[in-house]
């Protein structure tokens, strides 16, 4: 019995930080989808809105919720200005060329947060930290991992209803299959890229302020984007539900790694599986193959 | 202007003018007096730039001649590193365990490089930045191969009963592999060997179809590229003296990218010149630290925001990076009063789907 409980209890952790993975994943599978851009920059683009939220809640003693939704306007509205000014003028060129840019971003955000925040890590109370739920027959969980999954799953409904019923949602959808057509049948493309820069930069604040109180806000914690990448290539990084679904599998098989296997191992779990999806199945789970035709 | 070409033996020429001769013949000259005339600083400065160079042409055959991206190279240079270290310390002549550290990482670059062969662009940068990840945490927890963290001392190489070792000794010995893997770059790039990276880089399709076995080259490529990158990182084992398996990590793949693309990709000067950068851009942020306005110079983020500003408005604005800078300057002195803006103008392109392959 006990052993079952602490396997149930690895699992819920293993959840709630692959939920973290899921989002900053989702970041960027929503970017991918529309603009074939890979942001490497996605990691930092969460802590810059941790900062955001720490600099509301924590310095300014803001609600909580206040702060929150403050938080992913600010790193949203970041997200749009970067797509505008940075982004758009290096379409075209080859896709390394934006890796390598967003990889120089992330230096930048990295240096620049470090200058205005400082590199001590820091926190701020949320109405979650240091709470416990029981859910009975011994099972007790923090209440900081439950609401991580919750509002993975609420923040999920809302993309889902927003991408399958607004105009703007299926705009989207339309920009990210066929950019050309898309352009004819009257959708500002360049715009709807630069608001799904703005949409993942906001997701990535969500990941950011759930993440705030199980872990400190420092200048380096946008390094869990590599996590995130096993869970967007595992998912098969166009897909959406995949990113959540891989994010949850390299979560769960960290922490269950973490505790039956040697000390060490929990921090190659991701690289592994990582590396083992790219060789076995580069289509990842749910991803689909498109052969080109000569 | 340039000259005409009078016979095809002038393609193959290893230096296409006379005037090439001179020239690097006199940097060479320059170079072996170096050690002679400046501090002992400079030199170790050159021979860091050496041994980036050497490195920087590595990742040039794989990155800008094959059009495969690594994000993990650092870790071939770990590789190469502690393969010379260890097989000095078991009592290996130099003579043997540098070529040794070098078959021992093109070992390494093939056994990524074959699981890797189906996989291009993106996936790839992620699998090799994923390969880099995992030989660094390797590296850390097999301590009684490695030393872990307590790091590994490099014993000093001996040739023909001369130590090697000091600032001069480090600086000749970089200098001396650096020209001998340029003169096998370029002799590679002449021959079909090549001929069949470019075209695999230009299209995979059309060098299938053109009879060339992708697997096959992809792979000799990965293993040229590393075994490459590991003679630099026995150089980098002589030049630090005691290696750490954290220091191979992410950013010096980063790096090592960096210099491709800051140095211009598809050119062997692109390689030399973004080593010069790379290596030398922290000296210059402190030369001129202390006279930055505003206490810039003592934020401490200075140097990885920098390394990452200039990233970010090569990409922005010369995609050809360094050298094709140069090659524009110099175009503009030939042409000199007849210089049209014209003839770099970059075709518009648009994004073109990786997504079908």
């Amino acid at each position: 019995m006990d052993d079952f409980v602490r396997l149930l209890q690895l699992v819920i952790n293993g959840t709630a930080a692959g939920c973290i993975y899921g989002l900053v994943a989702l970041g960027f599978v929503l970017i991918y989808k529309a603009t074939e851009m890979v942001n490497f920059a996605q990691g930092e683009l969460m802590m810059l809105g941790a900062f955001f939220a720490y600099t509301f809640v924590g310095l300014w003693g803001l609600n909580y919720w206040l702060g929150f939704a403050m938080a992913i306007v600010c790193t949203g509205a970041f997200g749009y200005l970067l797509d505008a000014v940075v982004l758009r003028r290096v379409i075209g060129q080859p896709q390394f060329a934006v890796v390598m840019l967003t990889l120089g971003l992330a230096f930048i955000f990295r240096a620049a947060a470090g200058a205005i925040w400082g590199y001590d890590a820091v926190g701020f109370t949320t109405p979650f930290t240091n709470r416990i739920a029981n859910l009975g027959g011994g099972v007790v969980l923090g209440q900081d991992n439950v609401s991580i999954i919750i509002g993975t799953v609420i923040l999920c409904s809302v993309l889902y209803l927003f991408f399958s019923r607004t105009r703007m949602g299926i705009a989207m959808q339309a920009s990210s299959q066929n950019q050309l057509a898309a352009y004819y049948m009257g959708i500002p493309v360049r715009t709807v890229f630069s608001l799904i820069w703005a949409i993942s930069a906001g997701v990535a604040a969500v990941a950011a302020v759930l993440l705030a109180p199980v872990q400190m806000v420092d200048v380096n914690m946008g390094l869990i984007g590599i996590k995130a990448f096993a869970a967007a290539v595992l998912g098969g990084f166009g897909s959406i539900p995949g990113a959540l679904v891989g994010g949850v599998i390299v979560g769960v098989v960290e922490q269950l790694a973490g505790y039956y296997l040697p000390a060490g191992s929990m921090e190659l779990t991701s690289n592994i599986v990582l590396l083992s999806v790219l060789i076995l199945r580069p289509q990842g789970l749910f991803g689909q193959v498109i052969r080109k035709r000569v | 202007m340039s000259q005409f070409k009078t016979s095809y033996e002038q393609d193959l020429r290893l230096a296409t003018k006379r005037s090439d001769v001179f020239w690097y013949g006199l940097l060479l000259a320059v170079l072996l007096a170096i050690p002679f005339s400046l501090s002992e600083f400079y030199v170790g400065e050159m021979s860091f730039v050496f041994i980036y160079a050497i490195a920087g042409v590595g990742l040039m055959l794989l990155t800008g001649y094959t059009g495969l991206v690594s994000l993990g190279h650092a870790a071939f240079l770990g590789i190469g590193a502690y393969a010379n270290a260890i097989l000095l310390s078991e009592g290996v002549p130099f003579a043997v365990s540098l070529p040794a550290a070098g078959l021992i990482t093109a070992a390494a670059g093939v056994a990524i490089g074959i699981p890797t062969l189906r996989m291009t662009g993106l996936y790839l940068a992620i699998a090799t930045l994923a390969f880099g990840a995992i030989v660094v945490l390797v590296g850390e927890k097999w301590t009684s191969l490695t030393g872990g963290f307590d790091g590994f001392p490099v014993p000093t190489p001996t040739v023909l009963g001369f130590a090697i070792e000091g600032p001069s000794g480090v600086y000749y010995m970089a200098l001396g592999i650096l020209v001998l893997v340029v003169l096998v770059a370029m002799n590679v790039l002449r021959a079909p060997l090549g001929r069949a990276l470019v075209a695999i880089r230009d299209s995979e399709i059309s060098a299938q179809s053109m009879g060339i076995n992708l697997a096959f080259y992809k792979t000799v490529s990965f293993a040229l590229s590393a075994g490459i990158t590991g003679l630099a990182g026995a150089l980098f084992g002589h030049y630090v003296r005691h290696l750490a398996p954290d220091s191979f990590g992410i950013l010096l793949s980063i790096q090592l990218v960096t210099i491709v693309f800051i140095g211009g990709l598809g050119s062997l000067h692109g390689a030399i010149f973004g080593a010069a950068f790379v290596a030398l851009l922290p000296q210059a942020i402190a030369l001129v630290r202390d006279d930055l306005p505003f206490g810039i110079g003592r934020l401490p983020g200075l140097e990885p925001s920098l390394f990452g500003l200039i990233l970010v408005l090569v990409i922005m604005f010369e995609p050809h990076g360094i050298n094709g800078r140069w090659q524009k300057l110099k175009r503009w002195f030939l042409a000199f009063p007849l210089h049209k803006r014209a003839a770099f103008r970059r075709q518009k392109t648009y994004a073109k789907t990786d997504r079908l392959r």
